[in-house]
């Protein structure tokens, strides 16, 4: 950032300092970062305590009252760049129209999007709606590139709910366990008398869901789906850990942590050093087990794991640590995405292994199978 | 009293023994002039606390903090009625008989039954530092109620009437970040991401906080945990990390990091099992170079 430079001094044709600032805002908000109305205002106020001639400190008032998260904050460093000009703090003479047109959020193909008369409306709208739900059910290692796009943004329609628990808390409610503290509060606000019981009962938590992702060769064709399936996941509320399961174990939840499923898979597509790799199935979830699972990470939790078992060689260690997650968890689903083919057979050494031990044993090749697989979540 | 400007922020925070930078003092010089909380993000041990430890100090106003946790709720972080008294008190107006009920009721809700929490405390106290600290780890619910108190900063309490502040307190907000806080509570608030300072501004940190570390031993700690920052640890050491180990070594009569030392002491600077090989591993390679 410059030094010290004006917007006060400047040469050029003197624009209102207020509508310089509010273009950056509607500039920043073109940009992903959702600036509200209020937040506008308090950027102004903002700027005007700061001092307007101060460039630096009217940057730093905008990333103080602009930003809520970190992600906001490289955002409102790269429109900063592209809208005020470095050397002067002024805006730039060209600026990119501020109205940059928002991500289209329609999971029509382009093709059947235009050109269409008013008469044939209901038809077409039928038709994609069709086409939607074929693309639902169809295999995802069928699928084009194409398509794949778009069904990457009908993940948005898939219902996320929690599984829950009981917590510690006690909760007001109407019948239950007696609630003595209520039940006097309520006694003296009547002089004493003991009118009414109060009662109370456990409360309801979101439960943790550990997702483990093999992201092995054999896998490769629904990794994506897969990810984007686990960052749904991790940003609709209760706790969600990621891990991918390859040669090695990688931690994945921070790198899905942002809000925007491309950022995050491509966050995600950095983290692991070994994507399309071999499997050790067995070696990586001990590994995770270890290192996670025992220390509380999978204590209570719903473990997910993804894969479709494919083992070399000796099953016997992945049934060993299999046991062990299952002893630790709440409850183990393994999604297999060749389960929902016609005429699938479990006679992998590896999925024959790992079958005692789980809890539920899913299909997982389409967004359709998601749907299923999150109700079996939410209900483990 | 006030600060009149962010230098002047940087100044007097930094005379009580509290670098910061730039931003840093920009932000907490506008939110200070705004009237507004200052919402402070960052990786623990990043100084967040300690900030509005310094600004209570250099304000010379009295600190007043609010721990929050799972299951905090209003009457952990408002206000409480004084149970046990009430009932003494009630049976004591019994006892010397012949009271106008309404008079008695009257008389329970009176302010010496009313246990001030942090929250009404620093209404009542006003001016004060009121500083929330890891407000992620409270219920999202909580963060709904604290948002109508810093709004308008006033309690209502149904029996007593309400409470205002004088002269609304500064509000400092403390996030580690184990869960996104509600964009409502957010937009109240000037927002602050911490970053760990860079290795200038850590060493001049370690010498004010630790002046007795010899200057030589203090550059070498900061590099090594520098260092470490970028290593993949699951818990990468923070300043109050730093400010630990260099106190250990210099406890130990250490003049200069060697392997030995530095593995006795690695206690001080990481708290995992996994990460103290790792800086074993790292130290022997920095150390050796």
């Amino acid at each position: 950032m410059t030094e010290l430079s004006a917007f006060a001094d400047a040469t050029r044709p003197a624009r209102p300092g207020e509508e310089i600032l509010l273009g950056f805002t509607v500039a920043l908000r073109a940009a992903g970062v959702a600036v509200t109305h209020d937040r506008a205002q308090a950027y102004l106020e903002a700027v005007a305590l700061a001092g307007i001639a101060n460039a630096r400190a009217a940057y730093y008032a905008g990333r103080a009252t602009l930003c809520g998260s970190p992600a906001d904050l490289e955002r409102y460093d790269q429109v900063y760049e592209a809208y005020f000009d470095p050397r002067a703090g002024l805006p730039r003479r060209r600026q990119a129209p501020p109205g940059v047109p928002t991500a289209s959020t329609s999971i029509l193909p382009e093709s059947e999007a235009g050109g269409a008369g008013e008469a044939d409306d209901e038809e077409i709208v039928r038709a994609r709606a069709s086409a939607a739900e074929v693309l639902r059910q169809r295999d995802i290692a069928t699928l084009t590139a194409n398509e794949k796009a778009r069904l990457a943004e009908m993940f948005a329609t898939l219902s996320v709910r929690p599984p829950l628990r009981r917590s510690g808390r006690l909760r007001p409610w109407h019948r239950g366990s007696l609630d003595a503290s209520r039940t006097l509060r309520a006694s003296l606000r009547r002089m004493g008398e003991p009118a009414r019981l109060e009662f109370r009962r456990r409360a309801l938590r979101a439960r943790p869901v550990v997702l483990l992702v093999d992201v092995s060769g054999s896998m490769s064709s629904y990794a994506d789906a897969l990810l984007r399936l686990a960052h749904r996941l991790g940003t609709s509320g209760g706790p969600v850990e990621t891990f991918a399961l390859g040669t090695r174990l990688t931690r994945l939840t921070r790198a899905l942590a942002a809000r925007d499923a491309e950022r995050a898979l491509i966050a995600a597509g950095e983290t692991v050093p070994d994507w399309s790799g071999g499997t050790r199935l067995g070696e990586t979830l001990q590994a995770f087990v270890d290192r996670w699972g025992r220390r509380g990470l999978a204590r209570g939790a719903v473990v997910v794991v993804f894969s479709d078992g494919w083992e070399r060689g000796d099953a016997s260690l992945l049934a060993e640590q299999m046991a062990r997650l299952h002893r630790i968890a709440h409850s183990v689903v393994w999604v297999n995405p060749h389960r929902g083919k016609a005429n699938y057979e479990p006679v992998q050494l590896g999925i024959r292994a790992v079958l005692p031990h789980v809890d539920a044993f899913v299909a997982g090749h389409s967004l359709a199978a998601f749907a299923e697989l999150l109700d079996v979540i939410s209900r483990a | 009293m006030e600060f009149r400007s962010a230098a002047d922020v940087a100044t007097r925070l930094g005379e009580t023994g509290y670098l910061c930078d730039d931003a840093l003092a920009t932000v907490t010089f506008l939110a200070l002039g705004m009237r507004r909380p200052l919402l402070l993000e960052g990786e623990p041990g990043t100084g967040k606390t300690a900030l509005a430890e310094a600004i209570a100090q250099t304000l010379d106003l009295p600190l007043i903090r609010l721990q929050c946790y799972e299951g905090i709720d209003a009457t952990q972080a408002l206000y409480d009625w004084d149970f046990p008294r009430q009932i003494l008190h009630l049976r004591a107006l019994e006892a010397s008989g012949g009271v106008d009920a309404e008079q008695a009721e009257k008389s329970l809700y009176d302010e010496r039954f009313l246990l001030a929490r942090p929250v009404l405390a620093a209404l009542r106290q006003a001016p004060a530092v009121l500083l929330v600290d890891e407000v992620d780890r409270a219920d999202d619910e909580f963060e709904a109620f604290l948002l109508e108190v810093l709004s308008t900063y006033q309690v209502s309490i149904p029996e007593f009437g309400t409470v205002t502040a004088e002269t609304p307190p500064v509000v400092l907000l403390t996030s580690n970040r184990t869960r996104e806080l509600h964009d409502a509570l957010k937009r109240r608030c000037l927002y602050h991401w911490i970053d760990h300072p860079g290795l200038e501004r850590e060493i001049e940190i370690v010498r004010s906080r630790a002046p007795e570390v010899s200057a030589a031993l203090n550059r070498q700690v900061v590099t090594v945990v520098q260092t470490l920052r970028d290593a993949d640890l699951q818990k990468p050491p923070g300043v109050a990390e730093t400010l630990d180990w260099a106190r250990a070594l210099h406890l130990l009569g250490v003049a200069a990091l060697d392997l030995e030392s530095a593995a006795a002491t690695v206690g001080a600077l990481v708290k995992y099992r996994e990460d103290a090989e790792k800086v074993r591993h790292a130290l022997d390679r920095l150390l050796t170079a």
